[in-house]
């Protein structure tokens, strides 16, 4: 039997039942094939939010009535604390890339696998690692962080509760993140198969691309503010610290160096993804392709230069205020761009209704409401008005749970049948969004009038004239939940039980869909070849 | 046979690990990069304290080092050489230079910073909180985190080349696949240059 033979008998199996030198969860944990490392990135991410979700509910239960309703404001504010590393940390940071990401990309581009399969399998298990890390922070010691997630100094010295497991857990998520990064940027420059040149690349392979960029040139900065804050608890250093001459601003901006980029690491593969959803759903070829990807890169790099907007009121030099509201107003741009596109593409096609298409609907629906509030927060004057209420925690939640969280859904509902081989019910599937994106316009919504008159956020507790709007948004997260229920049901039944799906049930036409559902072990029998008029939107 | 030639193309491919070598540099210096901030910024802040407490350090061992880092890269680029011609013996020899000079400068580093505690300067001490300006707080602070940091990554360095040293000695790293040896000279390289900024802004500005 020559080699041949065995690689063919090989790609009999596919991905989910190919039992290699290791069986049953070992072969998973161990695995290097970027499909396995990408379905347990998928189940650790869903984990992780759960949880966070669970914490969400709790805190709007708080909410409910003005005064202690459930807990008191030691919990809240580990609470909240907790929801938002577990979420932007554990969820929406690595969300998209790794679990698509890792799925898709040496499919898309036409390759075997990642450039460093085994690093790939580390960033896992370092995922992993800052998993416990953060966990061990919660279960164990005097006190849960109450910090908020954002650990500003000199607070975070201060605190007397388990801070230092949860600092460590950010920085190896953080070097997690940098290597998926620094992966799929080798993967995209090295493995493109024969004639996949970078104008023929699907846009989902473009904003990962961008999104690498931001991982590893973003991500650094905030491991050695960790770092600093870790040495600033252990032995009291200094840098942070007013006491002994430190500045506690500089840590704020050495903070949001990092992570106001990091929010166009949540944004741009959702964009990406949404970018593949609408051409297939409207069977037509996406409008303004190169501006798309001239935006993506636009936004990779003024996203740099905007942090400042966090800090409006910290105390900065009123120039700097000018240069960052101005930033802030030009990385609008290219966001606008790429919805012009989506909406063009959409015109004058042969739109085919199904549940991927809602999502995506309803994220260019939140995503606008929450890129134009975006703007009445970087705007100088509006800012000191809302800064630091729940005006903020509205408008990031439309951005970063409507935006990346609904491409997610989106993404989830339309690879599903190439990661699983199965169909999900699609009368639930729709149910579900409906549901949920009621719920979610009522959770958030009231959020935006109730900052707008004055609510400051991360208080257990509100004034009773807020009370009306708390009980709106309480119910909303209700319905909201509902409607995740009836979706994960959905999901997990079919991925076990529905009907067998077709290598292409949407019609798509990149690289992913040529291969059967599920893709095989090794992807391609023979690596694909891209003729001189192929491309990734080529519908007629 | 094609199919062959191709799968061991994927298997094997030194410039991606050298992109990927070079990609990991990058955030290896924007960790520093974001130190270095810090430092200009508490420089300006506090000039006069930084050059009384620049005047503490012992100028002597800080170019010893300095000179010795720099012997060590000129002894790993030459092992990358060896290892194309073909000479086992010398490449490993070069990089068991390489790894003593590592070590030597550890060595030091560790009696500079024991000079700095037998004379109570530490972070948090008592000495450095009642005697101490606040400028002159942050200075050791940052030396110690800086120059800390910065053996941090000798010691990750001396470990990778130990690992290419095992390597080379199986034979699993020869002239035909040296990526291993080029990466861990290319890490080497990074850590001398950050000592070479380290060094003046720590030892030489007053």
């Amino acid at each position: 039997m020559n080699k041949m033979q065995k690689e063919h008998a090989a790609n009999e199996a596919n991905y989910l039942t190919y039992q290699g030198k290791h069986k049953g969860l070992l072969g998973w944990i161990l695995s290097t094939d970027h499909k396995r490392i990408g379905l347990l990135y998928l189940y650790s991410i869903m984990t992780m939010f759960f949880v966070g979700v669970l914490l969400g509910l709790a805190m709007k239960f708080e909410l409910l009535a003005p005064g202690k309703t459930i807990m008191n404001p030691q919990t809240y504010n580990a609470t909240f604390t907790v929801h938002g590393v577990i979420m932007i940390f554990m969820v929406v940071v690595p969300g998209l890339p790794a679990v698509f990401g890792n799925f898709l990309l040496p499919i898309m581009i036409g390759a075997k696998d990642v450039a460093f399969p085994k690093l790939n399998l580390l960033s896992w298990w370092l995922y992993v690692l800052g998993v416990f890390l953060v966990l061990s922070a919660v279960l164990f010691g005097n006190g849960v962080p109450d910090t908020g997630w954002t650990f500003y100094a000199p607070y975070s010295f201060k605190t007397g509760t388990n801070l230092l497991p949860a600092i460590f857990g950010a920085f190896v998520l953080g070097f997690s993140s940098i290597l998926t990064g620094l992966n799929f940027l080798v993967t995209i420059h090295r493995l493109r198969c024969p004639g996949m040149t970078w104008t023929k690349l699907p846009l989902f392979v473009w904003t990962l691309y961008g999104t690498a960029w931001i991982q590893l040139l973003a991500t650094p900065v905030i491991g050695i503010t960790m770092v600093l804050i870790a040495l600033e608890r252990i032995f009291g250093v200094g840098i942070f610290d007013p006491a002994l001459g430190g500045d506690p601003i500089l840590y704020q901006h050495l903070f949001w160096i990092y992570s106001h980029p990091a929010v166009y690491i949540m944004i741009l593969p959702a964009m990406g993804a949404i970018s593949e959803i609408i051409p297939t759903f409207s069977q037509k070829q996406i409008f303004g392709y190169k501006a798309i990807i001239a935006s993506t890169m636009a936004i990779a790099f003024v996203g740099y230069l905007v942090w400042g907007h966090h800090m409006f009121t910290a105390g900065m030099s009123g120039t700097a205020q000018y240069y960052f509201s101005l930033l802030t107003f030009v990385v609008a741009i290219p966001s606008a761009i790429k919805v012009f596109n989506w909406i063009s593409t959409m015109y004058k096609g042969s739109i085919n209704v199904q549940t991927p298409l809602y999502w995506a609907a309803s994220f260019i629906f939140v995503f606008l409401i929450g890129g134009l509030s975006g703007l009445v927060l970087g705007a100088l004057a509006a800012n000191v008005h809302v800064h630091d209420t729940a005006f903020v925690v509205a408008h990031f939640h439309y951005i970063v749970f409507g935006g990346t969280g609904f491409a997610f859904m989106g993404a989830i509902h339309f690879w599903f049948p190439k990661i699983f081989g199965r169909m999900y019910d699609k009368a639930w599937a729709n149910a579900g969004w409906l549901v949920f994106f009621i719920g979610f316009l009522t959770l958030y919504t009231p959020m935006f009038y109730l900052g707008m008159m004055g609510m400051p956020r991360r208080y257990y507790d509100y004034l009773e004239e807020f009370h009306g709007g708390n009980i709106l948004s309480t119910f909303g997260s209700w319905i909201m939940v509902t409607g995740l229920v009836i979706i994960v049901i959905n999901l997990v039944r079919s991925a076990r039980k529905g009907p067998v799906a077709e290598m292409d049930p949407w019609h798509s036409k990149t690289l992913e869909w040529t291969v059967s559902s599920p893709p095989p072990v090794e992807n391609f029998d023979e690596i694909p070849v891209i003729a001189e008029d192929d491309g990734p939107y080529n519908y007629k | 046979m094609e199919q062959n030639a191709h799968a061991e193309h994927i298997h094997y491919d030194a410039e991606a690990s050298k992109i990927g070598m070079w990609l990991f540099i990058f955030t290896e210096l924007l960790l520093f990069g974001g130190l270095f901030i810090v430092y200009s910024i508490y420089r300006f802040m506090n000039q006069e304290a930084f050059h009384l407490a620049g005047e503490e350090l012992n100028t002597t061992i800080g170019a010893i080092n300095t000179v010795l880092l720099l012997i060590s890269s000129m002894t790993i680029a030459m092992s990358t050489s060896t290892l194309q011609y073909k000479k086992k013996g010398a490449t490993l020899g070069l990089l068991a230079v390489t790894v003593i000079i590592g070590v030597v400068f550890l060595v030091n580093k560790y009696f500079e910073w024991g000079t700095k505690f037998s004379h109570g300067i530490w972070p948090g001490s008592e000495h450095m909180l009642s005697e101490l300006s606040q400028g002159e707080i942050l200075f050791f602070g940052l030396y110690f985190v800086m120059t800390g940091l910065h053996a941090l990554h000798i010691i990750i360095g001396l470990i990778i080349i130990l690992f290419a040293v095992f390597r080379i000695q199986k034979g699993t790293v020869n002239e035909n696949r040296a990526a291993l040896l080029e990466n861990a000279g290319l890490y080497w390289h990074l850590v001398d240059l950050i000592w070479i900024f380290l060094f003046p802004l720590f030892y030489l500005i007053h």
